[in-house]
């Protein structure tokens, strides 16, 4: 456990975030420090997606302060797409590109963004298809694919970029039931390898076996955040008692 | 009223000695108009007022009147400017087929790089996020994921204007250019028998169209094999 006593990866000082009147985000302050896994968790619209997109800066804060692996991100970052590529992102709704086959999807941003060669990034590429148990699937085109092997293909895409941190915006929310722990375990797997990861999810038996720290947010503010075992069994605040009981009772 | 099929036969060689002339003119200020088209847009979604704005007007000139009205005024009224006559255009504007190209071409231009603007609009913003999740440059994501899923939703707007443009070419036989139009008109001024005539141009009209919709199909497929499903 020593290297997660190292500086912060991820650190959030006060940050603000409109959406013209609508405050989604609210005096935020959260660290990240290397290898720990937090999710985030909290009732739709409570600001858990867009506390995720501001990190890469696909929702620009307005006040306070976010430091990404020592760069400040501000208006006049210049190198927003450095600091995006040592972070991943998975998204709900996969985003893999249509017009690319599975083994393309994972070969662009290397190719273009670290400059590998086509072979270097093809096998860069396999390797992580091996790691998601896909490589089979390299040659077809997503709408190809299931949903939950298509998140697994966003996954691997993501890691191709050996991120520093692994950013999950829901990523079983849009999947049928059965494909859900496909994509779990895969989550599972990288967080027993030490990856720095921040999920956000309603998925509380993963926030249970695998986070360090469950967040739980409402109206866009934290409103409480422990560790796993005393968030789920000893919740202090009465908005998270009342999520718990809605999402824990079925 | 009978049907002259001697003269049918007759005049569709001569007509056919247009065809040339059209197609040319259907290629040539097609790949202009394309690249012209192409700037307009990028100048369009640049974000910068003293960009767009220009483009703006541009096209709604160039939408907003008829293509007659533009290839008469480039024809007939460049030529009052002196400037004009000194330029180094001179040459290719003082012809009628430099006119014509000139006019079809920002025609074309106007409404394809509208067509184009569609297409970008069309395409997934969770595609371009996760672009840029992934540290693409603004340039690469419009190049390798914006461009290519664009450029196959406008397909089928696209091919309607190449066939659009191919009609508007027969215009042309309005500044003594001889296309297909141009000689048909010639026949009939010597024969008086324009039903023959003109119903023998709109079945050659028909086989041109009949061309680029076939091409434009096998494009449109070859470009959807990402959509089909195996499964």
């Amino acid at each position: 456990m020593s290297y997660r006593d190292q500086a912060n990866i991820i650190q959030l000082e006060n940050v603000d975030k409109f959406f013209g009147e609508f405050q989604a985000l609210k005096n935020i302050t959260l660290s990240v420090k290397k290898g720990e896994r937090i999710v985030v968790c909290g009732p739709s619209g409570s600001g858990k997606s867009t506390l995720i997109r501001c990190i890469n800066r696909l929702e620009e804060h307005n006040s306070g302060k976010i430091v990404v692996n020592g760069h400040e991100l501000t208006s006049d970052v210049k190198d927003i797409d450095a600091v995006r590529s040592e972070v991943g992102m998975v998204f709900q709704s996969f985003n893999l590109f249509p017009h690319l086959t599975i083994v393309k999807n994972l070969m662009l941003a290397p190719r273009l963004v670290r400059k590998s060669s086509k072979s270097e990034a093809y096998d860069i590429a396999m390797q992580y298809l091996e790691r998601v148990k896909i490589p089979e699937q390299a040659d077809k085109y997503p709408s190809q694919l299931s949903g939950g092997q298509q998140q697994r293909v966003a996954i691997a895409r993501a890691l191709c970029m050996n991120p520093l941190v692994m950013l999950f915006d829901e990523p079983t929310s849009a999947l049928d039931p059965e494909m859900i722990s496909e994509v779990l375990d895969v989550m599972t797997d990288l967080a027993e390898e030490g990856m720095t990861m921040i999920v956000v999810t309603h998925e509380m038996g993963f926030a249970r076996k695998v986070a360090d720290l469950v967040v739980f947010m409402d109206q866009g503010e934290i409103v409480e955040s422990n560790p796993p075992g005393e968030f789920f069994d000893n919740p202090t605040n009465e908005r998270t008692k009342l999520f718990l009981s809605q999402i824990l009772t079925h | 009223m009978s049907f002259d099929l001697a003269l049918i036969l007759d005049s569709i060689p001569k007509m056919l000695w247009g065809i040339g002339l059209t197609l040319e003119l259907l290629f040539v200020s097609g790949a202009l108009g394309l690249a012209l088209a192409i700037v307009l847009l990028i100048m369009r979604i640049s974000g910068r007022w003293y960009l767009s704005a220009p483009t703006m007007a541009y096209i709604y000139i160039f939408r907003g009147t008829p293509i007659l009205v533009q290839i008469f005024i480039i024809y007939h009224g460049l030529p009052q400017f002196e400037f004009i006559k000194d330029s180094i255009f001179w040459p290719i504007l003082r012809e009628p087929y430099g006119c014509a190209i000139l006019a079809l071409t920002l025609n074309t231009g106007a409404y394809v790089s509208e067509i184009l603007r569609g297409g970008v609009l069309g395409v997934d913003r969770g595609l371009k996020e996760a672009g840029a999740a992934l540290g693409l440059s603004t340039t690469d994501r419009f190049i390798y994921i914006t461009s290519p899923i664009a450029i196959r939703l406008a397909l089928p707007a696209y091919s309607n204007d190449v066939i659009s443009l191919m009609k508007s070419t027969a215009l042309v036989s309005t500044i003594t250019l001889l296309d297909m139009m141009g000689i048909a008109r010639t026949i009939v001024a010597e024969t008086y028998a324009p039903y023959e005539i003109f119903i023998s141009l709109m079945v050659i009209y028909l086989i041109i169209t009949w061309g680029i919709q076939r091409t434009f199909g096998w494009i449109e497929k070859r470009m959807s094999r990402h959509v089909r499903s195996e499964a």
